[in-house]
């Protein structure tokens, strides 16, 4: 589904990602843990297409295409949806709105009709109940006013409304509770199929209790130091980053 | 020359010229303020970037040009205006047509409805309710600094009048629809006057539109006055052709716990000069000043606020919104006064700009004058691009950059427009708004008369 090789980023000329290289196949979760500024946010911006994240080098293939040459709408389009860590406030823009136009663009370049106020109204419905969200947000502008884990549960159902091939959720845990944490994890769970990945960009091990990864990659700055089983994750709440560190910095020495 | 500007000397000519003629067709009343008035403006004259609060605006573009006067109206031009109609058909409301200023002739002159609502022509009313003219006429419009304030009073007879007695809730809205026709170029002058008795509820619309492609400029002034515990909302939708020039000068009058609110939408003009004095002259009252203006080409809009806090605990709110495009310019004053005795005050004001362009300009300036201690007051003011943060979101949902964009404008817009309660005319305003950020709106597109 996805292929990174030895991707290499810069913002402002400061290098951040210093050669990544991924394979995501259909049906996996990967999570990509790691300290802070280790390049896990950078790394979903530049698969989202942000413009302030240069790419220098490597290349990223999704789907037999070449991710870095589409525009950020084209990527989503395609399948590719980011959760984001900090979700904008945008106040005056409905969420009703922003979905009906989302979904529309979609099935538009799926070559499909747009859904009629009645058919987009029961989609709605469907997914609020699948993510379990407040049916009151909706009828607001878009995170305007929300609180940290409404904003992050509506991620989750803008995911839900979308239906992306390739999720990719950036810290979607951070600053949430145990229930906010177990409806974002859940949402994800139901959203999971055989022929749709997910990649969890996280900080703690705690969101890994409830979604399974397939594989746990370690990135430290800007590379990938380690990857392994889920068991990667319970290793590394109980010891920290520290002796990852501690690794890194004597493979650079031998 | 006495100092004055030539310019100035150009509309005192005119008024030596046509003041008899004037005279003539208006009622006496209404005349004899006008040698006081004229008095007055030949030593203010027409405001200069050296007037504080004209700083932004440059009137001589408009102000400086030879214009046909329309002091009487020609019953034939009265059968355009009956041909207009608006096409907001959902929007139920009482009409009326002013044409260059005056109200039609082949009308009944005065129209009371079944509520005992008066509304018609002022210059009438001078004569039919000569009470209630001499306790409101000219009470309200300052006219110690603005000289066209005085213009006005010197020259127009004509205008709307409202008279809502007391109790009296009018679910309708009263729509006045200012048409500006001809086929030389016209300088016109209107006065309307607004009363709305005490416990009161009335809500009033004026729509500014032109239907004929020549310059035009326009000198308006709008006196309310709003009872005690009385409800009032203006709107007031622009939407001329950019060869027009409007100066609206609006004062309100508010007695103790009334609330009222003003909103000037521009859509469209060339050169726009809203002025909005709100006076709160009685303990708990509260007034909201609104505006939003979407500019582009060679535009300019001004908005001059002025919050007059003359009594204890009264609350007042400004929210002006301007989204400005190609070399379009425009300038925000927002001025709170909060006088020695207006203890427990609270006054607010937020100003933001979007600029989508280099070229575009926006000047604001706030102006708090606060003389009482015990008082919450608020302001900001931004100009600034469209929020890149939010253009990613929605463009990371599929979102074309373009309709991101729309989207996000439009949502900065829409934060005046969901102020306005009437439904109706608040979905109109979402749409016509919509399509003015689109490019889509002409300036005919909500006119009847085809004139190509």
């Amino acid at each position: 589904m996805l292929i990174i090789n030895n991707l290499k980023a810069s913002i402002n000329g400061k290098h951040i990602l210093k050669g990544i290289s991924l394979n995501i196949k259909p049906g996996e979760i990967h999570a990509i843990m790691g300290p802070n500024g280790s390049g896990k946010s950078t790394l979903a911006s530049v698969l989202a297409g942000r413009e302030f994240v240069e790419v220098n080098e490597g290349s990223v293939v999704y789907l037999g295409k070449n991710l870095l040459e589409m525009s950020a709408e084209e990527r989503a389009k395609e399948g590719i949806f980011l959760g984001f860590q900090y979700p904008i406030e945008i106040p005056g823009v409905s969420m009703v709105n922003f979905m009906k136009t989302a979904v529309n663009e979609h099935r538009k370049h799926k070559g499909l009709e747009s859904l009629s106020a009645s058919d987009f109204l029961k989609m709605m419905r469907d997914k609020k109940e699948l993510v379990e969200i407040d049916s009151k947000l909706a009828n607001r502008s878009v995170n305007e006013g929300f609180s940290g884990g409404e904003k992050k549960k509506n991620e989750i159902f803008q995911m839900a409304m979308l239906e992306p091939k390739l999720a990719i959720l950036d810290e979607t845990d951070s600053g949430l509770d145990i229930d906010a944490l177990r409806i974002v994890a859940n949402g994800v769970n139901k959203l999971k199929r055989p022929d749709n990945s997910f990649i969890v960009i996280t900080h703690y091990q705690r969101l890994l209790d409830y979604i399974v990864p397939d594989v746990v990659h370690v990135l430290y700055d800007g590379r990938i130091v380690k990857t392994a089983g889920k068991e990667l994750a319970l290793e590394l709440e109980e010891k920290g980053y520290d002796w990852i560190k501690k690794e890194v910095e004597n493979n650079v020495i031998a | 020359m006495n100092g004055k500007s030539e310019l100035t000397e150009r509309y005192i000519a005119l008024y030596k010229e046509n003041i008899d003629k004037i005279s003539s067709i208006s009622s006496p009343y209404l005349n004899s303020f006008r040698k006081a008035a004229f008095e007055k403006f030949s030593t203010l004259g027409i405001p200069t970037k050296k007037n504080e609060s004209y700083k932004y605006t440059n009137l001589n573009i408009f102000f400086d040009h030879e214009y046909k006067n329309y002091f009487i109206p020609e019953e034939s031009d009265f059968i355009k205006a009956e041909e207009f109609r608006c096409d907001v058909t959902e929007l139920d409301t009482h009409g009326i047509v002013l044409l260059n200023g005056f109200y039609p002739t082949i009308n009944e002159k005065l129209l009371q409805l079944p509520s005992g609502v008066w509304i018609g022509s002022l210059n009438e009313a001078a004569v039919k309710f000569p009470e209630i003219i001499k306790k409101h006429y000219a009470r309200y419009a300052g006219s110690e600094s603005d000289g066209l304030i005085n213009l006005n009073t010197a020259m127009a007879s004509d205008g709307v009048f409202v008279y809502v007695p007391e109790g009296v809730t009018l679910t309708k809205p009263v729509q006045v629809v200012n048409l500006v026709q001809s086929d030389e170029d016209m300088f016109n002058q209107h006065r309307n006057l607004i009363i709305v008795e005490k416990n009161s509820v009335f809500s009033i619309i004026i729509c500014d539109h032109t239907l004929s492609p020549r310059k035009f400029l326009t000198n308006a002034v709008t006196e309310v006055y709003v009872g005690e515990n009385a409800h009032f909302d203006l709107i007031r939708v622009q939407n001329e052709h950019n060869s027009a020039g409007k100066m609206t000068h609006t004062f309100i009058h508010q007695e103790k716990n009334s609330v009222a609110s003003s909103n000037n939408m521009t859509l469209h003009g060339g050169l726009i000069r809203n002025s909005t004095y709100h006076y709160l002259g009685g303990e708990r009252a509260e007034c909201n000043s609104y505006g939003l203006y979407l500019t582009d080409k060679w535009q300019h809009v001004d908005n001059f606020v002025n919050v007059d806090h003359a009594f204890p605990n009264c609350t007042s709110n400004q929210l002006f919104k301007g989204v400005l495009d190609d070399m379009s310019t425009g300038a925000f004053n927002g001025r709170i006064m909060v006088r020695p005795d207006a203890q427990g005050t609270i006054a607010y004001q937020k100003n933001n700009n979007i600029l989508m362009t280099d070229d575009a300009k926006m000047d604001t300036k706030p102006q708090l004058e606060i003389f009482a201690d015990d008082v919450k007051c608020s302001h900001g003011a931004t100009v600034g691009r469209l929020d890149d943060d939010a253009l990613f979101y929605l463009q990371s949902r599929g979102i074309n950059k373009r309709e991101a964009r729309l989207m996000l404008m439009f949502g900065f817009a829409h934060e005046v427009i969901q102020n306005i309660k009437v439904e109706a005319l608040r979905e109109r305003m979402d749409n016509l708004v919509m399509q003015r950020l689109k490019g889509e709106l002409s300036r005919c597109a909500s006119c009847l008369v085809k004139c190509g």
